[in-house]
Parts: structure tokens; C-alpha cells; sequence
């Protein structure tokens, strides 16, 4: 244990006396690995979500290339995953985890159906974003001889940063929702202390606490999220 | 050739199974160094035109050459190196709105992969010719229309075009911000011999700054000449109608509209005889004064008249014989004023 960790483990230590410091632990790393899997999967979600939802865009009816084969393609795989319940995906995609991982029970493993989950849902957020960047600036660039390549990092992925990094924040929270129920294939985190303890063993002021720690830690990314996707924005002075 | 010709050009847009013609077989020859206006209408079909004279516009038929070069034989990659000797501007200035002046004049030139400190260079003496050296650092949300269309000129002339396509590009401003934007294409013209082409549909646009115009009446070329002689001599409806301003007159009473009219224009030389004084007393009839007014045609005043003839089919012919006889150019109107 590291200062730090001693020195919230005496901060808890005065609010519940009770509690032996195996609890706080437990606890500590709960919120560890409910970090570790939610921006985890946020960042591997957005390397497949990212380039997918640029492909939409681009390949749309009115995007730069058009083409109605890669577009319904890439929709249609969107739509069904996304219309999978996560906690189905969960169990459905445990042989597939298993593959990857090699063991379909912790943190890690949990990583991979939020990536499955989240990579679809991010493509779209990403699309509905670019689809935001104003046509006539789009034109202006290919009137000055731009290649839709130049088009899409120095102008699309540009002008439509705001709107990404808020599509980035709300990923962010919904994945550490999710990650939460996770705990249900033994995923870790702050979800699975308190369905184990605060369901199964009826012990609430445990499950109060984990409740209210992911309260704080969803406030703290809207908050930055907010704050930031405000600060990158030149649009309003 | 002239710098840019357009032959038979047609355009046919497929909107859900129909076919709309937007553009019906155009020819067009603009020279270099003229400020060339093609007015028309809404949905005349100019800002097809003009698109086409880059090729963000693809014809249906007939073709564009630009310098001899015929665009439809470029490929995508030559396409895109053409496009950077023909610079744009647009009625909602298109800046990059996360992106600072300086970085918007200099981004043709980071497309077209100029070193960035020569690029910066390049951008501050164009933020010089637009007058706007004060604001290099600012956003084009802290900018005015007038200053977004003044960085939106610098950074169509940053890959140095021959051609510059204005696309309605002073519809959004006010008449003095118009003016100052007008007199700086007039000065950009002057001083760099760029050829201009502006879109509008203002004909005192046209009348301030260019020296020859094409109008565009529901994707045919209804008249092409000089200024000048157009102003002078409409020969289509299209024509008659841009310059009646129906936009902006108000309508006086109808029998004064169920007489015979006509359109005359004083030259400089004539504007200094009484002529209609003269009209008057020598047929001893009459004649009313629906409309006058006096308009800036490329930097000459020219004065301009609309009048109901008498009654009298004889008097009325003679009036008109007399009137051309003094050298002004008379013309029959048929719309209301």
C-alpha cells in the first residue's frame, strides 16, 4: 500500500469504526478496477469506434464517398449490437472472451464485452458528430483542392472536436455503469462489491458507500468532461 | 482562349426520379483580368454555374476548360491541384471555427503542404492586403461578417489563384460592409490581375464592380455583354427585371401602370440637356414620372428613368423617336414599377 491508500484508509477508518481494514481494501481496489475497466474499454472502444463511425460518415448518402453497401453494412452491425441487452452480451460473448483473454472472469475479461458493447454506440456518437461540421466549410476545403483524407483529420475530426470529446464524457459514464454490472461474471469493482455484499449478504452501509464513491467518480468525469470539451471550444467568446 | 470557357455547358440534377435541369447548354468566355458577374434569380441556377468552373459541380454535358486545360480529362489528384489556382469565397464565409485567422488564411497552404513558418509568412502580408493585421489571433466568432469575409478573401488568395469565385458573397452583409468588400475585390483585381467571377443576385453588385455580366434566367444564359450596354439596353425580361429592383420599390397606382412605358438611360454626356423639358414642350403633352433614380455603373454615373406615355399611339411613337434621337437609350417595359 502506497501513502496515499494509508492515508484514505485512516479517513475511512474515522467514519466507520466498525469496519475491519480487509473491508477498506476490498473497497480501494474496487475503485481501482472500475477505473481500470471503464477507461480501459473507453479507449479500446473508441480505437474500433472511431475509425467505424468515420466509415458512416464518410460512406453515408451525403457523406464524402458515398457507398450504400459499406454504409448498411456497418449500420446494420451497429444496430444489432446495440439492440443486444448488455448483461445478455455479458454472457453470450463469454467463449469469445475466454479466446482473447484467455479466462472469462475478471477485470480484464470484462474489458472485452464493454469493447463489443461500447464500440457501436461510440461509432454512432462519432458519426452523429462529423455529421454536425457544417457543409459549406467541408466544400470550402474541396475547393481548395483538400483530398477527403485531408478533409476528414484537418477539418471533420477539427471542427467537430467538441462535440466528440462531449460524445467521449457521456461514453465514459455510460460505460462505468456498465462496468458495474459487470460484477455478475465475477468482473471486480465497485458494481460487484455491491451486489455481493449489499444484495447477498444485506450488509447496506457497504453498498451505500460504493453507491455514493460511483456517484463521485461519475460526477468527477462529467465535471472534467464539461470543463474541458468547454475549454477546447473556440466557437463561443 | 479566353482564361475560362464554358461550351454547351448542361446540368441535370436527379432529385427522387425527377429530373431537374438546372443548367441548359451555356456558353461562356470569361477574360483574364475581368470582374465577370452572373446574376440571376434564386434558383436561376448561378451557384451550379459557378461551381462548375471548379468542378465541385460535375456537367451533365458539355465542358469547362480553364487555360486551355479541359477538366474533365483531370484526374481526382490533378483535379485537386487545379483547384488551388481558383479561390472561393461564399455568402456564409465557411472559416474554420476552431481554428484562429492565422490558421484559417494558412490552411490552403498546409493542404497543399507549404512549410508552416512560410506559410505564416505568406498569411501575414495577405491579412495586410485585407486590412484585418490586428487580428491574427482572433476567432471568427469574435469576427464581424464584414472581417469573416475579409479572412475568408485572404485565405482564397494564400495558394496565389488566377481566378477568384465569389458565390454570393455579399448577400449576408450590410450595404456599407457590401461596399468596402466590393471595392476590396475591385482592389484585389487591380493589383494582382486576378480574374474575378461574382455571383449574385443584387444587380447593383454588378453595377459597382463588374465589367461585363452574364444573366441567368432558370438555367438558361438569357444576355451576356458589357455592363455597360446592358444596363443601357436590356434585351431579354430577365435583364429588365433584375434592373427594375423589384425587390425594393413599392407599388404606386394601378392606372398609372395601365399606360404604355418606357425605360430610358442618361449617359454623362446627355444627364447635362433638359431633355424630357425639352419632350415636353416641344409635343406639348404630358408625360408621367413613375420612377428616377441615378445608379453607380462601374464608377460613372448613369441616370436612369421610367416614363407612362400618353395616351395618343402617334404622340407616343414620336416621344420615343425623339428620346433615341437625343442618344438616350429607350426601351419598353412591360412589368409593373
Amino acid at each position: 500500500m502506497n501513502k496515499l491508500e494509508i492515508n484514505m484508509l485512516d479517513f475511512f477508518k474515522g467514519i466507520f469504526t466498525f469496519w475491519d481494514s480487509k473491508v477498506i481494501i476490498m473497497i480501494l481496489e474496487g475503485i481501482r478496477d472500475t477505473l481500470y475497466m471503464t477507461l480501459g474499454s473507453t479507449i479500446v472502444g473508441y480505437l474500433l469506434g472511431l475509425p467505424l463511425g468515420i466509415v458512416l460518415y464518410v460512406t453515408s448518402a451525403k457523406g464524402l464517398r458515398p457507398n450504400p453497401f459499406i454504409y448498411r453494412t456497418g449500420d446494420f452491425i451497429c444496430n444489432i449490437i446495440r439492440s443486444i441487452p448488455f448483461l445478455i452480451l455479458l454472457i453470450l460473448l463469454i467463449p469469445f472472451t475466454r479466446l482473447i483473454v484467455g479466462k472469462s472472469y475478471g477485470s480484464t475479461a470484462t474489458i472485452v464485452p464493454l469493447v463489443i458493447c461500447a464500440a457501436p454506440y461510440i461509432a454512432r456518437v462519432v458519426e452523429a458528430s462529423l455529421n454536425e461540421v457544417d457543409t459549406g466549410v467541408i466544400e470550402a476545403a474541396k475547393a481548395m483542392g483538400a483530398s477527403n483524407l485531408q478533409i476528414i483529420f484537418k477539418v471533420l475530426l477539427v471542427e467537430a472536436k467538441t462535440s466528440l470529446f462531449t460524445g467521449f464524457t457521456i461514453t465514459t459514464g455510460l460505460l462505468l455503469g456498465y462496468s458495474a454490472m459487470s460484477g455478475t461474471v465475477g468482473g471486480g469493482g465497485l458494481g460487484d462489491i455491491a451486489v455481493r455484499y449489499g444484495y447477498y449478504r444485506w450488509k447496506t452501509d457497504i453498498m451505500i458507500v460504493t453507491v455514493l464513491l460511483l456517484i463521485v467518480i461519475f460526477q468527477i468525469i462529467q465535471n472534467l468532461g464539461t470543463y474541458a470539451s468547454k475549454r477546447i471550444d473556440h466557437r463561443k467568446h | 482562349m479566353s482564361e475560362i470557357e464554358i461550351k454547351n455547358l448542361t446540368k441535370i440534377f436527379e432529385i427522387k426520379g425527377h429530373k431537374v435541369t438546372a443548367l441548359n447548354d451555356i456558353n461562356l468566355s470569361i477574360e483574364k483580368g475581368d470582374i465577370f458577374g452572373i446574376i440571376g434569380m434564386s434558383g436561376a441556377g448561378k451557384s451550379t454555374l459557378v461551381r462548375s468552373i471548379n468542378y465541385l459541380e460535375k456537367p451533365t454535358n458539355g465542358t469547362v476548360y480553364i487555360d486551355d486545360v479541359d477538366l474533365s480529362l483531370l484526374s481526382e489528384r490533378e483535379l485537386r491541384i487545379k483547384r488551388r489556382e481558383i479561390g472561393m469565397i461564399f455568402q456564409n464565409f465557411n472559416l474554420l471555427e476552431q481554428k484562429n485567422v492565422l490558421d484559417n488564411i494558412c490552411f490552403p497552404l498546409e493542404i497543399a503542404g507549404v512549410k508552416k513558418k512560410e506559410a505564416r509568412k505568406r498569411a501575414k502580408e495577405l491579412l495586410k492586403t485585407v486590412n484585418l493585421t490586428d487580428k491574427e489571433k482572433a476567432y471568427p466568432s469574435q469576427l464581424s461578417g464584414g472581417q469573416k469575409q475579409r479572412v475568408a478573401i485572404a485565405r482564397a488568395l494564400a495558394s496565389k489563384p488566377n481566378i477568384l469565385l465569389c458565390d454570393e458573397a455579399t448577400s449576408a452583409l450590410d450595404p456599407q460592409t457590401t461596399d468596402s468588400i466590393l471595392r476590396l475585390l475591385k482592389e484585389i483585381n487591380e493589383t494582382l490581375g486576378i480574374t474575378i467571377i461574382i455571383i449574385t443576385h443584387q444587380m447593383s453588385v454588378v453595377t459597382q464592380v463588374c465589367k461585363n455580366v452574364a444573366i441567368i434566367d432558370n438555367g438558361n444564359l438569357a444576355e451576356v455583354g458589357s455592363v455597360d450596354e446592358i444596363f443601357e439596353n436590356p434585351s431579354s425580361d430577365a435583364a429588365r427585371e433584375l434592373l427594375s429592383g423589384k425587390e425594393i420599390t413599392y407599388k404606386p397606382v394601378e392606372s398609372l401602370n395601365t399606360k404604355r412605358k418606357i425605360r430610358i438611360v442618361f449617359k454623362e454626356n446627355s444627364a447635362y440637356e433638359p431633355v424630357i423639358s425639352n419632350m415636353i414642350l416641344k409635343f406639348k403633352t404630358p408625360v408621367n414620372i413613375l420612377k428616377a433614380d441615378t445608379k453607380n455603373v462601374g464608377g460613372k454615373a448613369r441616370g436612369e428613368m421610367v416614363l407612362a406615355l400618353p395616351e395618343e399611339e402617334g404622340i407616343a411613337e414620336d416621344i420615343i423617336e425623339y428620346l433615341k434621337a437625343n442618344g438616350l437609350a429607350v426601351s419598353e417595359i412591360s412589368e409593373e414599377i
